[in-house]
């Protein structure tokens, strides 16, 4: 049952022939060569990809049980958040934490540790995991929790699947009264307006800012922040408010072909930048929207990711100390400006504490900084320059979203608990049965 | 969300990613649900996922379809008879090692048409013996319409199977049986990321599920996915002598 195929991480850079096969319910045969897991692809870089054999989990997505008096919810490591969503919203209860894509794989946010729009009061994805099943290298099956294996499991939250299969999780679910959103905008006019909104606001649940990296002078950093909170029944208006949980049609559309390389440039990026700055800033009434339209704007287009043309795209996202976050967020905005890459998706965002337990795990209290660039050898010489950075104000990169950072830089940004991993990868037997291109890139 | 008041759906070979598909939307219109395949150790994960998703009560059976012997007492064991069978049993095998090996080519005879046809027959005649609406749905593959190199015992297998539902489909034209030959090409699975796949002849299972929905809906006698149809039309139509020679 195992083909080759051509694979990619969601930003299709890079790209390689793949040798693959389904991702089982077995214990793993110490004596077959080492393989890594893969969910839905939604890692932006190398991280679900080995050349010699990738092991596909998307498929084993069966819900186990759940517990409507607690909202625990137990499933496969392969059941994406689009259907968990579509199965429990109805039923009032909502994911705890969810990235800004649904097409991903609980098995995939456990190991990228995933963090959202409320990390500042939620923490990340492994705060609410009650327990989770791995396959270890010693071809043993371990139940793994706060309580048990608890080395193991700390290293798994955040762990991009190399210190096992994640085979099931036990996920808390939280009860919502409706499948909508109360959002409001705050324009802010510089960067420094913008943190004092995300600091002025740390009660509310949700908050994010979509930020124009493109601004310059005094508007560097001007931003939309979004602030939302799940809304009630009686926040809705009309036929809702008896229907708190029906949702509008979603519309699909798909990105026919490949967007031409010229697509995307300064100017065409500077003027949607303006436009859309303008837009948001004249809306700030509060307004309801779907759950969907919300957390998940971008899955209303399918394999958008094609609007960077053939070539590929990449992310950039690094989380600073709190106390460096204001002259790192500058340097790295005047970096960016001035080499004139631009940005459509640049998203800034207050985390609040991290979860130092779990090596890997990326969140540090502060701020992190998101922006997608179109491949190309000035995008990745930018890259460079933006690391020197980030490293400078103690800040570090998101492995989910990286495909080219350095061992040099990583270590760097996660400083002792990077060797750490490297020791439990070597003490479990981890290091010889679980690698991808980014933990040999790594040394991982 | 309750089952309440609709027919129960059986579901033999409930493992395959088409089953499973298909199981799942008669789940969601509110049919009860009846798996039967090989260990029903596993197969309690399914029911999980499709009583928990639908909130419609699932049950599991033991089946081995090619045991002809305990067919019986399986099929005496649904209480209700169902509404509806959905037969995805079969084996693909190994074309090459299989050619080599007697054993083996019986194997795939039994598990994709002996067994499937004596359980089939059987329930036929007991669908028609309750007189009312039932339906059988027999899930072919179009590796049955032409033989090809590359997996012709299981094609083979797979045209006689055709030929059963088709005939069987005329015998019951009468009885309120209708029988229902649904013939997958490459449906994509999770397994496939679908960067090299012929994208324009392949489809989600979900996808193809609802295909075979709204086909079962009609009453359609045939149903398999456009495209495929095309390709496999033009196929069957290549003379011997030309068809010989190609790669298909
Ligand atoms: C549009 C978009 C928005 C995003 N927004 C956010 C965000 O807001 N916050 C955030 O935190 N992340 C975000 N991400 C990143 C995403 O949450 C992570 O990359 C996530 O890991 C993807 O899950 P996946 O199922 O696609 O996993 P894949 O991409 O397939 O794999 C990712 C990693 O998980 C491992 N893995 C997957 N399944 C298993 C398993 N069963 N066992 C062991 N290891 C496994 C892989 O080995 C790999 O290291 C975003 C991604 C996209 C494309």
């Amino acid at each position: 049952m195992s083909f080759e195929q051509t694979l990619s991480g969601w930003g299709r850079w890079p790209r390689r022939a793949c040798m693959t096969a389904p991702l089982q319910d077995r214990p793993v045969d110490p004596a077959q060569g080492a393989a890594i897991a893969r969910g839905l692809g939604r890692a932006y870089g190398d991280a679900a990809m080995n050349p010699d054999m990738t092991l596909m989990g998307a498929s084993r997505d069966r819900i186990l049980s759940f517990d409507a008096k607690t909202g625990v919810l137990v499933a496969e490591g392969g059941l994406a958040l689009a259907d968990l969503l579509a199965v429990f919203v109805p039923r009032g209860w909502f994911v705890p934490v969810t990235p800004g894509t649904q097409f991903v794989t609980l098995g995939g946010a456990v190991a990228a540790d995933a963090h959202g729009k409320n990390h500042h009061v939620a923490g990340s994805f492994g705060d609410h995991v009650l327990w989770l099943d791995l396959a270890c290298a010693d071809g043993t099956r371990r139940r793994c929790s706060p309580d048990e294996n608890t080395d193991l499991f700390n290293a798994t939250l955040g762990g991009m699947g190399l210190t096992g299969h994640i085979l099931t999780v036990a996920l808390r679910l939280v009860p919502v009264t409706s499948a909508y959103m109360i959002q409001r905008t705050i324009p802010a006019g510089s960067l420094a307006e913008a943190m004092q909104a995300f600091e002025d606001n740390l009660d509310v649940t949700y908050s994010v800012a979509w930020i124009d990296c493109l601004a310059q002078g005094a508007a560097r950093g001007r931003s939309l922040v979004m602030l939302a909170e799940h809304a009630a029944p009686d926040d809705l208006i009309g036929a809702l408010r008896d229907n708190p949980f029906s949702l509008p049609p979603r519309q699909q559309r798909r990105m026919p072909m490949d967007a031409p390389s010229w697509a995307l440039n300064r100017h065409s990026i500077a003027a949607f930048n303006r436009l859309y700055y303008k837009a948001g800033a004249r809306k700030t009434q509060a307004e309801t929207v779907d759950y969907d339209r919300f957390f998940y704007p971008l899955d209303a287009i399918q394999d958008w990711n094609r609007l960077y043309g053939r070539r590929g795209f990449a992310q950039y996202q690094c989380a600073l100390p709190l106390a460096t976050s204001y002259d790192g967020l500058l340097a790295l905005l005047d970096v960016i400006s001035s080499a004139g890459a631009g940005s459509f998706l640049a998203v800034l965002k207050r985390f609040g504490d991290g979860a130092p337990q779990r090596p890997l795990s990326f969140p540090i209290a502060g701020y992190t900084l998101a922006l997608d660039f179109a491949l190309s050898p000035e995008t990745l010489t930018l890259f460079d320059r933006l690391d020197e950075i980030v490293v400078r104000h103690g800040g570090r990169l998101y492995l989910s979203k990286d495909s080219r950072m350095t061992r040099t830089t990583f270590d760097a940004g996660y400083g002792a608990a990077a060797d750490r991993f490297r020791a439990l990868r070597r003490d479990t037997g981890a290091a010889d049965t679980f690698r991808s291109l980014l933990s040999n890139r790594l040394a991982l | 969300m309750t089952g309440a008041g609709k027919a129960s759906v059986l579901i033999v070979g409930a493992r395959s990613d088409i089953a499973r598909a298909i199981a799942a939307q008669f789940a969601a219109r509110g049919h009860p649900l009846m798996l039967a395949a090989r260990g029903t150790d596993s197969l309690a994960r399914e029911a999980s996922d499709m009583s928990i998703r639908y909130g419609v009560p699932v049950t599991t059976h033991e089946l081995d379809v090619t045991d002809l012997a305990a067919q019986a007492a399986f099929l005496d064991s649904l209480d209700p008879l169902p509404v509806c069978m959905v037969c995805a049993v079969g084996t693909l095998g190994n074309q090459d090692r299989d050619a080599k090996d007697p054993q083996a080519i019986r194997a795939i005879a039994e598990a994709n048409f002996v067994g499937p046809t004596t359980l089939i027959e059987a329930m036929a005649t007991r669908m028609a013996a309750a007189g009312d609406a039932r339906a059988i749905i027999g899930i072919g593959s179009v590796a049955g319409d032409r033989g090809r190199a590359k997996n012709y015992i299981y094609g083979a297998a797979k045209a006689g199977f055709a030929a059963y539902l088709s005939g069987l489909r005329q015998k019951h034209v009468n009885t309120g049986v209708h029988v229902m030959t649904v013939k997958p090409g490459f449906v994509r699975t999770a397994m496939t990321d679908g960067m090299d796949l012929p994208g324009a002849l392949t489809s989600s299972p979900q996808d193809f599920a609802k295909g075979v929905m709204r086909a079962y809906d009609r009453r359609a006698t045939v149903y398999y996915d456009l495209r495929w149809r095309v390709l496999m039309t033009v196929i069957r139509a290549l003379p011997e002598r030309i068809f010989m020679r190609t790669k298909f």
